[in-house]
């Protein structure tokens, strides 16, 4: 049996991890666990641009990966980028069995605004979906309420829902089989 | 089919080049990387890519202008985007000067690179919409394989539908390479004899006791080495259809021995007496003025006015320039498929070289130029570059004075003859170089009693 795995890097919010678990127990079927806390990515820290470096980070994972876990999905309070980019959401491997979403950009008040605590919790889950996508095999979608679509700006996070589109969905279905199967038992269940 | 494009990162930093093809690998492109200058001109050879991301600075000799140069050389419409942690206003300008799509600066913002990515496959795809339509087009303007979107050519081919069915004599008029021959054939396929044979002899080619017995066929030991005895073509053709090619090139003789085909419908083998019987059309051509040729007393009258029941003059490649481009393109794709090339289309600017030039040869000459420029290209499309050897004939022919007290004949002989020395005698090179088909290099050699 496999395992989804949730890792923290450093301290992250319990009620985000658990609105995590939640939501990709229902839309993957995976039984999800969490790898036992571990250090801010320090490593990862890059001096000029004061940021994190995503692709350091899923490195580690992939080198600490389980032997049980179908998929790991990292989540950091850090602020990520990848060299070519000023910054990014997340990161994921397509196809692959690690991923990483980053809280920093999700958070109102890194946009100089008041926290609210309702608006980060939904954007962490599109962005958990989204990620968590990609390693299975879903690539952007068109579709722009779909947590699939590209985002390259917080409006446009806010712009998705959380539910993956039909033609994603297909895919989803076809990608995972009976796990996904499991899932969508589980979500009509709980309708 | 929703085309998956490929892309090319380029970049001697690891991370830097596998982060950014993750990035476009979630947008659901297929990417590549290179690590080097020359390992991305390697793989620009192996196929061409959408968009190319190369950096700037990278060490092993070839930076990112000068791997963009190459790659350009290979895929000159490639779309490149120079990537650079310093810029500079003269870098800058550099690579938009050499061909840069864009140069951005690192990091960017990711909604600007995903625009930009996104511009340019929307241009990529109305690029391939553009050529699909093409495609379409040409096949609008295609008449079995002729293709033409000339009002003079859409009204023969009007004319060879409403004939094809019919047993009439045509008479077919025009240029060497204009299409004679495809004109014949869509005649006979058009019509009720498209499932009976179609059978074409060049007149020009055969001496005339061979084209004699070639048209006719003989009987046994009816001449030195007529050791068995032959059908000629107008047996074959029984049911069918001859095309007698270069028809003002035969003798006196053979003259009239046609004319007694065309009124009674039969004809002797060679040293023969038995009486044979023939259903045969008749399609004859001919690039001489045949009413001149029977004014020169050159040809007969009679049989003239018997072949000359349909007439169709083909006009030259010069009086129908808007055929250039589709033929062109369909040439590209014809030929391309044929040689296993990865050619498929052709420059703009190309098309205006085309389409300035006088093509003697017509359009059989433009058929040669477009697979010698295949031959040679490097990329997918032909550039100027592939047909500079069109632009030399030009700028010689305007250094170049006529000699004094020179006839016309005596210049096509001098001509002739230097391009069959120049081709060791290989009649099929030299035909091609000249611009005309064999049969009409066979009928001067016979006219301008040339040595081979």
């Amino acid at each position: 049996m496999t395992f989804l795995y949730l890792a923290p890097q450093g301290a992250v919010d319990d009620e985000v991890l658990t609105i995590i678990e939640t939501c990709l127990w229902a839309n993957f079927g995976y039984e999800i666990r969490q790898l036992g806390s571990s250090a801010e990515p320090e490593y990862a820290f890059d001096l000029r641009r004061r940021q994190y470096s995503s692709t350091l980070i899923l490195r580690q994972l992939v080198v600490k990966c389980p032997p049980d876990a179908a998929r790991i999905l990292a989540v950091t309070e850090k602020d990520l980028f990848i060299p070519m980019l000023s910054f990014i959401f997340g990161q994921a491997q397509l196809n692959g069995t690690v991923a990483i979403i980053s809280l920093a950009r999700l958070r109102q008040e890194f946009y100089g605004l008041p926290s609210n605590r309702m608006l980060l919790l939904a954007r962490v889950v599109k962005e958990a979906l989204h990620e968590m996508g990609h390693t299975f095999g879903l690539i952007h979608c068109p579709e722009r309420t779909c947590p699939m679509s590209l985002s390259t700006n917080i409006h446009q996070v806010d712009t998705k829902g959380s539910e993956f589109c039909a033609g994603c969905r297909a895919l989803l279905r076809e990608n995972i089989g009976a796990t996904y199967e499991q899932a969508a038992n589980i979500m009509r269940a709980e309708d | 089919m929703k085309t998956r494009w490929e892309i090319l990162v380029v970049d001697d930093e690891e991370v830097m080049r596998e982060s950014l093809a993750a990035w476009l690998r979630e947008d659901g492109y297929d990417v590549n990387t290179a690590s080097s200058g020359r390992d991305a001109i390697e793989k620009a050879r192996q196929k061409d890519y959408a968009i190319y991301f190369i950096d700037l600075k990278m060490p092993g000799g070839i930076d990112g202008i000068e791997t963009m140069m190459e790659v350009r050389k290979v895929h000159p419409e490639a779309s490149i985007i120079i990537i650079t942690a310093y810029a500079t206003v003269d870098t800058a300008i550099t690579a938009m000067k050499e061909g840069a799509q864009e140069y951005i600066v690192k990091p960017c913002n990711p909604e600007e690179i995903s625009l930009l990515v996104n511009r340019i496959i929307k241009i990529k795809n109305l690029q391939r919409e553009n050529t699909i339509l093409r495609k379409k087009l040409t096949k609008q303007y295609c008449f079995h394989d002729i293709i033409s979107k000339n009002p003079k050519m859409l009204e023969i081919f009007q004319l060879i539908q409403e004939i094809a069915s019919l047993r009439s004599t045509v008479l077919l008029q025009g240029e060497s390479g204009t299409g004679k021959e495809l004109i014949a054939r869509a005649i006979h396929f058009s019509g009720d004899r498209a499932e009976q044979p179609f059978i074409g002899v060049s007149c020009a080619a055969l001496a005339e006791t061979l084209l004699e017995s070639e048209l006719f066929g003989h009987e046994k030991g009816s001449f030195t080495g007529a050791v068995t005895q032959k059908k000629g073509k107008f047996e074959m053709a029984d049911g069918g259809t001859i095309f007698l090619d270069e028809i003002g090139d035969i003798s006196p003789k053979l003259q009239m021995d046609l004319l007694r085909v065309l009124q009674e419908r039969c004809f002797y083998r060679v040293g023969g007496s038995e009486e044979i019987k023939v259903d045969v059309r008749i399609i004859a051509a001919t690039n001489v003025d045949l009413q001149q040729a029977v004014l020169d007393g050159k040809f007969r009258d009679d049989l003239f006015y018997r072949l000359n029941v349909i007439n169709i003059r083909i006009p030259p490649l010069r009086d129908r320039r808007e055929d250039i481009p589709v033929l062109a393109r369909s040439f590209v794709e014809r030929i391309a498929h044929e040689l296993g090339k990865e050619v498929s289309d052709i420059s703009e600017g190309s098309l205006k070289l085309l389409l300035d030039h006088n093509w003697p040869g017509n359009v059989r000459e433009l058929e040669n130029a477009v697979e010698r420029a295949i031959v040679t290209c490097r990329g997918r499309a032909l550039t100027e570059e592939d047909f500079t050897f069109l632009t030399p004939r030009v700028e010689a022919n305007r250094g170049w004075s006529v000699p004094a007290n020179v006839t016309l004949q005596e210049l096509e002989k001098e001509v002739i003859a230097a391009t069959i020395q120049r081709t060791h005698g290989n009649i099929k090179e030299a035909a091609a170089a000249l611009g005309i088909d064999r049969s009409t290099l066979y009928e001067r050699i016979k006219k301008f009693e040339i040595p081979r």
